[in-house]
């Protein structure tokens, strides 16, 4: 069960011209999938533990995130 | 507009290349991902990204109702063309320029009388308005509770940091007691309105109120008020680290959004019962009522009937 939900993500997308580096991601990810660097740049260096909550995406004030299911999973986000 | 996003894919093997990103200055980036249908990509197909990135600063709770608003309007299936965004002046009324619908940004406080004139003459079009908490209940006060009063169908988004933004963080009519602001120095002594309670005694037919970090709410809720026949007003608790967090506290984004986490809970839960000091969340007032456009064309009828009698 754990293994099909971790790998519902397809990739985690960060545009870089628009994030603002609050740090919002970083904080609130429940599974500490995003770092920041000491200029506040975010990397996503464990993309693989990504459960797909929708939280970053949605939290994030600068809309720079974008979650890219798997195309079998695309109809069912929750 | 692709070609100029730098996009980062956190890929496991080959998954970066197979979702077709590009490195920035690709041009021939590939317009499918970009400008799907709504249902694929909202943030894409809503938003006006020639002006992003948006001038809110970082951390700033008003990005992440835009955010909340675009999924609201995606899951309804609302095309562009059936929605006019009607903003008065200040942080919350700059969605209004960021949103792909028809949109008017129009004078402080007044955007509730040039909706309400939108809606009169265009009452199949979707209203909605995104105003701060100065803008709809300090100058926009009248407006709001006459709005309210008529039940003229459409969604009034108050957008609530408790501070004026733009202008350099004067306190607005919902900072509250004790709040430091640069025009309160020595802190404040007015209490604040409570959106909800005015709203519903000014004959509001849905009100309720979330805050910025209960996102999946946020979209349910915005969804509700737009789907509502009347008036809805949604108060949405937004974080102000600028100005608001960085006079009371030095509070930042993060700890704000953690405090609406611990600060509200849901009406009718237990944590409410156990804990009344706690700000509610969730819709209060759900009820059918006549809608005024309704009315108003009934009158029409009515007149035109009487006219055409009489000759």
């Amino acid at each position: 069960m754990a293994s099909s939900t971790k790998n519902r993500i397809d990739s985690i997308i960060i545009n870089q011209e628009w994030c603002k580096r609050c740090g919002i991601c970083v904080s609130f990810c429940p599974k500490k999938v995003f770092e920041e660097d000491d200029e506040g740049t975010v990397s996503i260096p464990r993309p693989e533990d990504c459960i797909y909550c929708e939280l970053c995406e949605r939290l994030c004030p600068d809309l720079a995130i974008t979650l890219v299911p798997k195309p079998q999973d695309s109809g069912d986000p929750s | 507009m692709s070609d100029t996003r730098v996009k980062k894919a956190g890929g496991k093997e080959s998954g970066v290349n197979e979702t077709g990103v590009k490195e920035a200055g690709v041009k021939e980036a590939a317009p499918q991902e970009i400008r799907t249908s709504p249902e694929g990509k909202p943030v894409e197909y809503y938003l006006r990204d020639r002006f992003m990135p948006h001038i809110w600063c970082g951390g700033c709770g008003h990005g992440t109702v835009l955010n909340g608003l675009i999924r609201s309007v995606d899951e309804l299936g609302l095309k562009k063309r059936e929605i006019v965004m009607v903003s008065g002046i200040g942080c919350s009324a700059r969605m209004a320029g960021y949103l792909d619908f028809h949109t008017l940004h129009t004078l402080h406080g007044r955007a509730l009388a040039f909706a309400t004139g939108v809606k009169l003459s265009r009452p199949e079009l979707t209203i909605i308005c995104p105003l701060g908490d100065g803008d709809a209940l300090a100058i926009g006060g009248n407006h709001f509770i006459h709005a309210a009063r008529r039940n003229i169908d459409m969604t009034v988004l108050i957008l609530n940091n408790r501070i004026y933004g733009m202008t350099g963080g004067q306190y607005s009519p919902l900072s509250g007691c004790g709040i430091d602001a640069s025009t309160a120095p020595y802190s404040t002594i007015e209490d604040a309105f409570d959106t909800v309670t005015l709203a519903t005694a000014a004959g509001a037919t849905f009100v309720a109120r979330t805050t910025s970090f209960h996102v999946h709410e946020l979209q349910d809720t915005l969804t509700r008020a737009i789907r509502h026949k009347g008036l809805s007003v949604v108060e949405v608790l937004s974080q102000c680290p600028t100005h608001f967090g960085r006079k009371n506290g030095n509070l930042e984004a993060i700890q704000m959004l953690k405090d609406f986490r611990t600060g509200t809970a849901r009406i009718g839960s237990r944590q409410l019962e156990n804990n009344p000091g706690l700000i509610p969340r969730g819709i209060f007032v759900e009820k059918d009522k006549r809608e005024y456009c309704d009315h108003y064309l009934d009158v029409i009828e009515r007149a035109r009937g009487k006219s055409g009698a009489s000759r």
